[in-house]
């Protein structure tokens, strides 16, 4: 269990991160988002020991990372955005020797090597020197020397820029098997990535901790409870003018989905009941009626709403 | 005393990897035995002595630009390519991997030195000097290589530039060269304290003339002990930056 309190940091005068608080528990995949600067790689650093925080803890089951911060690297595997490797060397060279730094003994690792090698699917390239590998080995080798050393918590930052398609899909396998090892905490601007990897969802902005929870949970907090989607058979002239002469709706957009439409409505209350006599009573066929969804694009963008340069 | 070794065994493979290493090799040989024959050994006749002593001369000088160019890199490549957070994100300690990063290059330094010994081997074919003037000359450039690479590493650790890093050291380890000049120009006590940093006037010739006394052997691992201090300082300060 990861435990973050009241994270500070300041850059001089500036301050990139503040008052953060959150907790991941064990096994869980967590998605960090914000937007450039919202203070993500400077969170991500504090926790990984490369920054110290100037006020608030990190803790990793109990163990306070400013009390031990030796003790806690060991403990945490870090991917920077570029993949920190020496490229002379052989990738079974390179991770022997990042679990060594690490203070795992050679037997430790070696014991490790075949499964790092087989999650990270660079079995095959174990012998080759990492100069000849392609950008989405050289990330998958990141990733190895991240987890040789069996950490705690993976912290993993835009593991998937740069990625062609495939490599995309097979990054997203790589992530998804380290759940089963550890916490991983990924930070990404593919909004789509972090949707289909993550248990739950951190959002930054301007330093701040603005929302955190499921990817449901953002999306009900973000569609609020009067915005309900229509599904209607008829004469899109009849739906307009029954959405338009509704004293609860106060605004609407209809679009077109196959023979049928589509209508998001914005009602200024929960008037459904009302609203349902009025279609039928046009005579349009009512589909379907259901809570309005945000896609995780519109979540986003509504969290940090009236922050962007 | 494990991940000391484990920064500098890798360190270490890093110059035999690399062109860089062998470039720096060849060039201090080449230029090192040209000296050799043309200003140590010379058309004239000369005391063995004094070619020995020509030789420590000239090879104090290819040593301290080795020591420069070789030291450049420790740090601030690691920090130009990203390769730095490997090392931040290790449970090692900041003093452990200047520790490191010092033994990697002063190993290969040695290496280097030990290269150089064909050249005083080739005054006993016509010569004769004493083997104690041999090893108290050797034992000054050590130590001398020893300081430089601590300059270097420092220099090493302030710049993500490699190039930045090496003018750094080389204006540092150029003044310390220079200060017997100060020590001229100013009164005592500054002339004084202008003297004893003398890297080569005061330190080395006496090494260079085959005697080894104790406070050059404690000027040259006082400054290597200073500026390997002060890399690691500036390291730990990073984190707070």
């Amino acid at each position: 269990m990861i435990q973050v309190s009241g994270l500070t940091r300041y850059y001089g005068s500036h301050p990139a991160v503040r008052d953060v608080s959150f907790r991941i528990e064990s096994n869980e995949i967590v998605g960090f988002l914000g937007l450039n600067g919202a203070g993500k790689s400077t969170t991500l650093k504090v926790l990984a020991g490369l920054l110290l925080p100037n006020a608030g803890s990190v803790r990793i089951d109990d163990v306070d990372a400013l009390e031990a911060p030796d003790s806690i690297r060991a403990r945490i595997g870090f991917l920077p955005e570029d993949p920190p490797l020496y490229t002379e060397m052989r990738v079974r060279d390179f991770l022997l020797w990042a679990g060594r730094i690490k203070g795992r003994s050679d037997s430790q690792i070696k014991a490790r090597m075949a499964e790092v090698l087989k999650i990270c699917q660079i079995s095959h390239v174990a012998d080759r020197v990492i100069d000849t590998l392609s950008h989405g080995y050289r990330k998958r080798v990141g990733i190895a020397q991240a987890i040789i050393h069996e950490p705690d918590l993976v912290i993993l930052d835009e593991p998937i820029s740069g990625l062609d398609p495939v490599q995309i899909v097979e990054m997203r396998d790589v992530i998804k098997a380290l759940k089963k090892h550890c916490t991983v905490l990924i930070s990404s601007h593919i909004l789509s990535e972090i949707s289909q990897t993550c248990d739950r969802i951190l959002v930054l902005n301007d330093g701040r901790l603005v929302a955190q929870g499921t990817e449901d949970e953002l999306s009900n907090r973000m569609a609020g409870s009067n915005e309900i989607v229509l599904t209607v058979r008829g004469s899109r002239d009849a739906l307009d003018k029954v959405l338009s002469d509704s004293g609860s709706v106060l605004d609407h957009d209809v679009r077109p989905q196959g023979d049928v439409w589509r209508a998001t409505v914005n009602m200024a209350q929960d008037d459904r009941e009302k609203l349902v006599w009025e279609l039928v009573g046009a005579g349009l066929g009512l589909r379907s009626l259901g809570d309005s969804e945000a896609e995780l694009e519109e979540i986003f963008l509504g969290l940090t709403a009236g922050t962007q340069p | 005393m494990r991940g000391v070794l484990l920064i500098a065994r890798r360190d270490l493979a890093a110059y035999f990897n690399s062109i860089w290493g062998y470039l720096v090799v060849a060039a201090l040989l080449f230029f090192n035995g040209l000296a050799f024959n043309v200003f140590a050994m010379g058309k004239t006749a000369k005391y063995s002595t004094d070619v020995l002593e020509d030789f420590f001369y000239w090879t104090f000088g290819f040593i301290v630009a080795a020591a420069v160019l070789l030291t450049m890199r420790l740090i601030a490549e690691e920090r130009q390519t990203g390769t730095i957070v490997l090392i931040d994100s290790s449970p090692l300690s900041d003093w452990q991997v200047v520790a490191g990063k010092y033994l990697s290059a002063m190993g290969f330094l040695t290496l280097m030195i030990a290269l150089t010994g064909y050249m005083p081997a080739l005054i006993f074919v016509e010569g004769k000097v004493s083997y104690g003037h041999i090893a108290a000359g050797y034992t000054g450039l050590l130590l001398t290589g020893s300081a430089v690479i601590a300059i270097g590493t420092f220099a090493s650790s302030l710049s993500r530039s490699q190039l930045v890093a090496a003018v750094i050291a080389g204006v540092i380890v150029g003044v310390l060269i220079l200060s017997w000049l100060l020590g001229r120009v100013t009164e005592a006590p500054l002339s004084d304290v202008f003297s004893y940093l003398s890297l080569y006037d005061r330190h080395f010739q006496p090494f260079q003339r085959g005697r080894i006394n104790l406070e050059d052997v404690v000027y040259y691992l006082s400054l290597t002990f200073a500026f390997l201090m002060l890399s690691t300082r500036w390291m730990a300060a990073r984190r707070w930056r």
